[in-house]
């Protein structure tokens, strides 16, 4: 693996209530450039709030409480994340790291046409850019996800909730960004519109060269997509691997029950599992 | 014994503003469940499977069509329909929204108990809740059935619902979608369960899903639906492994298999199984062998062009 | 049960409804003859007086007092008419459907839509015996289409949630699922709505006696007003005239406004979707 662009070093993130919850557990995770990592893990295990820690978007009680994230683009000195504020944050935000989050095609404002809410990020970050310019750039990027550019003064209700979604990831590479975080992108769409924007997903990969960490609760798309896939529980990362080693080889037992709790559509019966009992200690921080 | 038969089904919304064009959210369906016997219904949604449940439980009515228990269509209206619906039990797809979240479990088991007089007294009401509860595993019983909805995991919620579909001893079970809101780790095991129960009490059972592995898994035959109307059906294998119909291979291609090399697209298909009918209207239950194979006729259907197009490119892309 | 928010507000808002309905109760015992005039014509606040007196020596306290058993029976009644006509009409509609619905909609659309006040004055102007319940009665009628709307929509969505087919299918009978699975989780809501009514009603009634038009003996907040503005009372500056009925109406109709505003907060879809988030586990 070559130098990883996002290193995510023993994070750990609490929720601040009256009872406080560890919803991150010294969690490390590094993603190369270009690369699909893809977290699996049932609902509650922390996977969405550590798609929001990247980010920076945790918002309290949410509290990181200890580790580190580092962003080290193309050999540049690494930038810490969780040190940035402000203007710095805004800027890392959208230009190097985008976000697309369940349910993110009904994030989109219902009153603005396609093309202006894709233009209000160009007028948002980079304000040099003339009008002209910047409608170049909506059609473009509206192209690039296999939209026809007469779509761009429709509005989001004319728009089939796979269409909205993928404005949605044109939207998350207006800046082209090094990575995008995509927390169950397609678990709100029907399966034949998820395989089409999945494998749009995979081609602008290629072609544009992003690193996706992509988080979902389906560890059978995920084996499929991701180059490394990490399993999530009870805020521990309890194995990471290569898709084809977590797929032939899974170590862990709870890696195991999830793989038999996806029967093969084309392969024998499966093996019906079990309820999965977590024996670790429940999470409290000292 | 019973066999539920579903004759001809079709259901037309009219538009919200009256006199606008109908909406047809089922046109013409029929299917045949015989006990002991569990056929999937496949579909994503809009495509009407949905509204063949609550038809099947009498929740909606058929615009044309009618439902047959043993062969016999049972009369409609406020007594008749408890009757039938003693006979005829359905289990929801939202475990959350399907109890009602302001009385507790014992109470919510203990109604369809007494409105169907499966209970005479209060002991034997105690006895037959703490054997229903046994029966979907849910432990401990009395303490689960003095607990109120928000009180149990998604997966408990959904073991009473089950329980409470069991309560009247039904004949014929419509599991709606009865795992797509739960976690994944905990949806075999219910489908599991239902399977258990399917043997125990020979019931006839209509899963209806959107998930075509498990589609295969549990049940004997799949019949697949689009748009209201059937595009294929047959044996749970035949269909998923040697699917014939643009969307029935569209729907193999997109679900997830790692396990297994790619779903090669193919329109040409039927040219090699011999075996699979093609029609353009639905076969006849009563004379349709019920394992045979079917799909309809997509060739000369306008409906389906792009759907066509959609495949041919597809199989391009992959050679 | 309910957030800290919203307790504070019931509970102001309660304690000041239930003194005034315990002075509502009391007062016919305690007040004999309101009405009776004294010697002492426009006496400011004494011990004798504790309000003052009018022009014609009656005593205000005495007035404030009666005019409260008045006012409050006033809201009490319209309130739980507003209610019944709107149940009978919104939630009846909804929950029969078809035919039942579309007359139930119809009729509700018309009161509607049919001009309150102006209504208020020529009904009230026409009945002949004036009574606190006629004027209660006329009030209800000319103000439930709103509740019967409200009641109505809220009807059609709890008539269409899962549990309440759940019900269904287990064979339960329609009065059981209206009594049992609907009716309880439009409590909330018919309580507001019997607030509102009460609090319109008050203000209301208010409103008719001070132009005239209000129970003809006179026993309300809304008539010690009317009289007071007949007397000339702010130009002669005997302010213990108005400002107590005045105040006690403003009193009543905020603590109306405090509990339907925590009604409010606790059947607000979004407030109640937050507190319903951590037990659904987040997202599925």
């Amino acid at each position: 693996m070559s130098a990883p662009l996002l290193s995510i070093d023993d994070l750990t993130v609490e929720y601040r209530t009256a009872r406080p919850v560890r919803a991150v557990d010294h969690v490390s995770i590094e993603i190369a450039p270009g690369e699909i990592f893809g977290l699996a893990g049932e609902s509650g295990c922390g996977k969405s709030t550590l798609a929001y820690a990247v980010t920076r978007l945790l918002q309290p009680p949410a509290e990181i409480v200890g580790g580190a994230i580092r962003w080290t683009p193309d050999g540049a000195d690494p930038l810490d994340v969780l040190g940035l504020d402000g203007r710095e944050l805004r800027a890392f935000r959208w230009s190097e790291i985008s976000m697309v989050f369940q349910g993110a095609m009904n994030a989109l404002n219902p009153v603005h046409t396609v093309r202006s809410q894709i233009e209000d990020v160009f007028v948002d970050h980079r304000s040099g850019l003339s009008r002209t310019e910047r409608r170049a750039r909506a059609e473009e990027l509206l192209a690039t996800v296999g939209i026809d550019p007469r779509h761009l003064t429709s509005y989001p209700h004319e728009l089939s909730g796979g269409m909205r979604q993928r404005v949605m990831i044109a939207i998350a590479l207006a800046l082209r960004p090094r990575l995008i975080v995509m927390d169950e992108p397609t678990t709100a769409l029907d399966v034949v519109v998820q395989r089409t924007i999945l494998d749009e997903i995979d081609r602008l990969r290629s072609e544009l060269g992003f690193a996706v960490l992509f988080i979902t609760h389906d560890l059978g798309l995920l084996l499929e997509i991701s180059d490394r896939v990490g399993i999530m529980l009870s805020g521990r990362l309890v194995e990471q691997g290569s898709s084809r080693q977590i797929q032939d080889a899974p170590r862990h037992d709870y890696t195991q029950h999830l793989l038999r709790s996806f029967p093969s559509l084309r392969g024998d019966m499966p093996a019906t599992g079990t309820r999965y009992v977590d024996r670790e200690p429940e999470r409290r921080p000292s | 014994m019973t066999t539920l038969e579903v004759r001809h089904l079709t259901k037309d919304y009219r538009s919200h503003r009256g006199h606008g064009a109908a909406l047809r959210a089922v046109d013409d369906f029929s299917v045949r469940v015989t006990a002991g016997e569990t056929v999937a219904l496949v579909g994503e949604s809009g495509s009407g499977k949905s509204t063949v449940a609550k038809m099947a439980v009498r929740l909606v009515t058929p615009t044309a069509g009618e439902v047959l228990l043993d062969g016999v269509a049972p009369a409609r209206g406020g007594r008749a329909d408890k009757r039938y619906r003693s006979r005829v039990q359905m289990v929801f797809q939202d475990p959350f929204s399907s109890l009602n979240p302001s009385l507790p479990i014992a109470y919510q088991l203990a109604r369809p108990l007494r409105i169907h007089g499966v209970v005479r007294s209060a002991a034997e009401e105690e006895r037959e809740l703490l054997r229903l509860m046994e029966a979907v595993n849910l432990s401990p019983a009395k303490e689960v059935l003095r607990k109120y909805p928000h009180e149990l995991s998604g997966g408990q919620r959904q073991r009473v619902a089950i329980a409470r579909a069991l309560a009247p001893r039904p004949e014929v079970l419509i599991a709606d979608e009865p795992v797509s809101m739960l976690d994944v780790s905990i949806r075999l095991e219910i489908l599991q369960l239902l399977d258990d129960l399917k043997r125990e009490n020979d019931l006839a059972v209509l899963y209806i899903t959107h998930d075509l592995a498990t589609a295969r898994h549990f049940s004997s035959r799949i019949v697949v639906m689009r748009r209201g109307r059937v595009v294929e059906r047959g044996r749970s294998d035949d269909v998923i492994l040697t699917p014939v119909h643009p969307y029935t291979q569209l729907l193999v291609r997109a679900a997830p298999d790692p396990a297994s090399g790619p779903f090669a697209v193919d329109l040409q298909r039927y040219e090699r199984h011999p075996e699979v009918t093609l029609g353009a209207l639905d076969p006849d239950l009563d004379t349709w062998p019920e394992d045979a194979h079917w799909a309809r006729d997509w060739r000369d259907d306008d409906a389906d062009r792009s759907l066509v197009e959609e495949l041919t490119g597809l199989a391009a892309a992959s050679r | 049960m309910l957030g800290r928010r919203g307790s504070w507000k019931l509970r102001v808002g309660l304690t000041i409804c239930a003194v005034f309905a315990v002075v509502a109760v009391l007062a016919p015992f305690l007040v004999h003859h309101p009405n009776r005039s004294g010697p002492d014509g426009l006496q400011p606040p004494s011990l004798h007086h504790l309000f003052g007196t009018t022009d014609i020596g009656q005593d205000v306290f005495k007035q404030v007092l009666a005019g409260t058993t008045g006012s409050v029976t006033i809201g009490v009644v319209a309130g739980a008419l507003t209610v019944a006509l709107s149940m009978l009409f919104g939630v009846g509609g909804a929950f029969l459907g078809g035919l039942w619905d579309d007359a139930g909609s119809l009729l509700s659309n018309v009161f509607l839509v049919l001009p309150g006040l102006p209504l208020l004055i020529i009904v009230t102007d026409y009945v002949d015996s004036r009574s606190v319940l006629v004027i209660a009665l006329v009030i209800a009628i000319v103000s439930w289409a709103g509740a019967a709307r409200v009641l109505r929509s809220q009807t059609l969505s709890v008539r269409s949630r899962d549990y309440v087919d759940a019900a269904r299918v287990a064979g339960e009978s329609r009065w059981r699922l209206m009594l049992r699975e609907i009716l309880p989780n439009l409590m909330p809501i018919i309580a507001s709505q019997f607030v509102f009514g009460a609090l319109g009603a008050i203000l209301a009634e208010a409103g008719l006696s001070f132009l005239g038009l209000g129970a003809a003996n006179g026993a309300s907040w809304g008539s010690i007003l009317f009289f007071a503005q007949n007397a000339q009372a702010i130009t002669l500056g005997a302010w213990w005239w108005f400002v107590p009925p005045g105040l006690c109406i403003a009193i009543l109709g905020a603590a109306l406004g405090l509990i339907n505003f925590s009604i409010d907060e606790r059947i607000n879809p979004r407030l109640r979707a937050a507190a319903q988030a951590p037990r659904r586990g987040g997202k599925r």
